[in-house]
């Protein structure tokens, strides 16, 4: 196979992002995705793909765990078992990976989680962080990362409403969040509508004293074209999002923002059905000659390259590493190593409200995913965590992305799960409720950790990899604060029932209950090569001319999703590739 | 355009849409009238197992199996006051179609050994068994379970005693020789619940009668002039080939 100037493993945000960059720059580009072609046409056409039990209930849009899945076990002696089914995480598979069936929520960082540990010894104390808690710094700083946050929201089409740009507040009594950091420009598009659930979640905060604002949405609120020239039309609240292809052209994904114009580039490539077994090095491991893949035919195809850049799934990537033998693998008895170090997920909880069939109509089957009303009163470092004890916060939000019934029959607490009663409650509570997340930050640990299986391999023989996780006494004890801060907004509703869904002391970590796909780390950035995977460019302290874009980049997981500080982070990446890197291939940080 | 105008130019364009999709498809397509079904529900009697809701022949279940999965799901998803059960909705017909896709065959799933049936609920589905052999095993172990507990197979029983033995199985109470009842009654619920609200092409949800309790408008799937509305939604629902309620 012909050498290329750089191969990107897995075409999901960070790999169309880098594609583009670095075709720009004029390398010759061959992306591998393993999964198959798919676009708005002929995946997200209307009316079919308007179909909940062939795309959420049957999983077409995700990862094919038949052929490779994780093992999960909770804590180090224990024997790690399959994830079977896919349950608490929905990776993607294919042309624009979970880029294409996300929600959209597009939030950029609060500025103290990228300096987590030194800020909260700053504020707090050393002794604050409890024993085992291995949280870090990104390396990288809010204000370092703005031109490249505000860029991607610019490629994606972002509605919001914005608090301050450059010091000076455009969004007070607008619904901008008055926990923001600055900004340098205005949104690409005002915020969208805001459902029922959203106005009701809006006049409660505020009655108890929070601060609301408009939850910044991959979505259009009207039609936008984006740097790249891709055309967006506005979204139509269908309610078909999370999971699904987006028919209305409205909610960002890779296919739709960033393929259109790499489509136009002689020096693109894009190769489907190419599943990457892994990076090859030279000799002495310092250098990536390319990389390995299987094909549609199952033939093993070699792809050299100058530059490898993984930039699959969070975890695909620490596997990748593993396989390859990039960078020394983590082991949590001496807390060295560092691929796989620092597994860090999202901690929620959630609050359901049922109504009087005369109260209100929340039409739960109206929804946009990333639209939404949020307070971030208890998010980040907003509030005092001195006298509570515990690292980390949460926004809460109503977030109605849209239900259907196979999923979203959700019934008052008590009501049983078939028969006349349960038929009952589903008439009359579906289109009067509504669902409030505490989508709580969550950090990392000694023990909470990525390796490889010692016993169960994918379809090709290679070892799968193992989680080694499980809820700590922090995580617990800041959900049930969360939950408990988040009631007072429920109760404000006057709802006839509410229900409280928050992990109680001593709770395991459920691989069955869906909770988020925002898992993070274990290729972690940072400013020391002992306790980081890659530096704070994203390229392999080890072997400079690999990048690991991704939220594996993580040192641990936020209060907002990922998406937005993943593309913000991978533009970054690609500038430092662009400026520095290209002139002068080579560590772009001395250890 | 007015909020007013705005349902019918849907209407409209579903109507002109339909153009566009094959024949073949629309023949598939029931187009039995809700109150012939509603008609038959009000007959129902649990001492007779339910009359299926249309002549569908059944590929995967058994003759018994059968009965067993309509008095089950008749009592799952219950013909009564609130309208249409999972028989008028075709579950029946739904499941045993799903049968034939690679779900019934577990290979939506990662089935590489070694299985640990003994694991904690936590780890999720552990067993070896697919969906197919689930209910092969299942339906048998049910009906031998009733027929030890009362002499009759499940289909035979009186309402009250169905509803006593599902609760038996769903508590996980019940010991089957080669799979937890749970498991079984699990799947069993899963599988009626999308037969009951799926779209109509997938064989379930005829005439809309899912959809229509819960008011869910299927395929309309464009509410800009509803998002800020506190009311009824008050069109019914249309599903993917174009049918309305």
């Amino acid at each position: 196979m012909k050498k290329a100037d750089a191969v990107i493993v897995g075409f999901g945000w960070a790999g169309a992002i880098m594609a583009k960059e670095l075709t720009e720059a004029g390398l010759n580009v061959v992306a591998l995705e393993r999964g198959p072609m798919q676009d708005t046409y002929p995946e997200g056409s209307y009316p079919q793909v308007i179909d909940e039990l062939t795309y959420n209930i049957r999983r077409k849009l995700f990862q094919d765990i038949s052929k490779e899945t994780v093992t999960i076990r909770h804590g180090v002696n224990d024997v790690a078992l399959p994830n079977r089914q896919l349950g608490a995480f929905l990776p993607g598979n294919g042309v624009g990976g979970a880029g294409v069936h996300w929600s959209g929520v597009h939030f950029r960082v609060d500025p103290v989680e990228l300096r987590m540990r030194s800020h909260y010894e700053e504020r707090y104390g050393k002794k604050f962080i409890p024993e085992g808690m291995t949280i870090q710094d990104f390396g990288v700083t809010y204000e370092e990362l703005e031109p490249y946050f505000d860029f991607a929201e610019k490629v994606f089409g972002t509605s919001g409403t914005a608090w301050t740009i450059n010091g000076k507040n455009v969004g007070e009594g607008k619904g901008g969040n008055p926990f923001a950091p600055d900004r340098s420009t205005d949104f690409p598009l005002v915020a969208q509508k805001n459902t029922i659930s959203a106005q009701l979640f809006q006049k409660a905060a505020t009655e108890v004293g929070y601060h609301p604002y408009n939850l910044p949405s991959a979505n259009t609120s009207g039609p936008y074209t984006n740097p790249y020239g891709a055309q967006m039309g506005p979204c139509n609240f269908c309610g078909f999002c999370s999971g699904y292809v987006c028919y209305m052209y409205s909610k960002a994904s890779p296919n739709l923002n960033i393929l259109p114009a790499l489509k136009q580039e002689p020096k693109f490539e894009l190769r489907t059905n190419a599943y990457v077994l892994r990076v090859n090095l030279d000799s002495d491991k310092r250098r990536a000659t390319g990389v390995t893949y299987v094909d549609a035919q199952g033939q093993e195809i070699e792809q050299p390259a100058d530059l490898v850049i993984l930039s699959a799934f969070q975890f695909h990537n620490v596997r990748l590493m593993l396989l390859s033998g990039i960078g020394k693998p983590y082991d949590p008895k001496t807390g060295e190593g560092v691929v796989g170090k620092n597994f860090a997920y999202q901690n929620m909880a959630t609050i359901k409200a049922y109504f009087d069939k005369d109260a209100h109509h929340t039409n739960p089957f109206i929804g946009a995913g990333g639209n939404g009303v949020a307070v971030d009163d208890f998010n980040a470092d907003n509030f005092d965590h001195g006298p509570h004890g515990f690292v980390g916060g949460s926004p809460f939000w109503v977030n109605q992305a849209g239900t259907r019934p196979i999923a979203g029959i959700n019934n008052p607490p008590g009501t049983p799960e078939w028969g006349s009663q349960w038929k009952a409650a589903a008439a009359d509570y579906y289109t009067h409720q509504l669902s409030m997340d505490a989508h709580g930050a969550h950090q990392s640990y000694r023990d909470n950790y990525l390796d490889l299986d010692p016993t169960y391999k994918d379809a090709y023989g290679q070892p799968l990899l193992r989680m080694t996780f499980d809820w700590k006494e922090n995580d617990l004890r800041m959900t049930q604060f969360m939950v408990e801060k988040m009631k007072k907004i429920a109760e404000a509703m006057n709802p006839k029932a509410l229900k409280v869904s928050v992990k109680g002391a001593g709770s395991h970590f459920n691989t069955a209950s869906y909770q988020t796909t925002h898992l993070n780390g274990g290729a972690i950035m940072g400013t020391d090569p002992k306790t980081s995977a890659v530096n704070k460019y994203l390229q392999s302290w080890d072997v400079p001319n690999v990048f690991v874009p991704g939220a594996s980049a993580f040192p641990q997981g936020l209060g907002y999703n990922p998406t937005g500080l993943v593309a913000a982070l991978t533009y970054w990446s690609a500038r430092a590739i662009r400026e520095q890197y290209l002139k002068n291939p080579g560590p772009l940080v001395q250890a | 355009m007015s909020n007013e105008d705005s349902p019918n130019e849907r209407r409209d364009f579903l109507r002109k849409s339909l153009t566009l999709i094959p024949v073949v498809t629309l023949a598939g397509a029931s187009l039995a009238s809700p109150l012939s079904a509603q008609e038959s529900s009000a007959k129902h009697d649990a001492n007779k197992p339910a009359a299926p809701a249309s002549h569908y022949e059944p590929s995967y279940f058994t003759a018994e199996e059968w009965t067993f999965l309509h008095a089950a799901v008749a009592r799952l998803i219950p013909t009564d006051e609130r309208g249409p059960g999972a028989i008028e909705a075709g579950v029946p017909e739904y499941i045993d179609r799903q049968m034939g896709t690679s779900y019934a065959n577990g290979s939506l799933w990662y089935m590489q050994g070694p299985f640990n049936a003994n694991a904690a609920p936590e780890f999720g589905y552990q067993l070896k068994l697919s969906p197919k052999e689930v209910y092969r095993l299942g339906i048998a172990a049910a009906d031998n379970w009733c027929h030890q507990q009362h002499g009759k197979l499940f289909a035979q029983l009186d309402a009250a005693t169905q509803d006593a033995a599902l609760k038996q199985f769903e508590s996980g109470k019940v010991a089957f020789e080669q799979l937890p009842a749970k498991t079984f009654f699990t799947q069993l619920l899963q599988n009626t619940k999308e037969g009951f609200f799926c779209d109509p092409m997938h064989g379930g949800n005829k005439n809309m009668v899912g959809w229509k309790l819960i008011n869910f408008p299927g395929a309309r799937a464009d509410f800009m002039d509803w998002v800020e509305r506190d009311e009824r939604y008050p069109f019914p629902p249309v599903s993917i080939r174009g049918e309305r309620a």
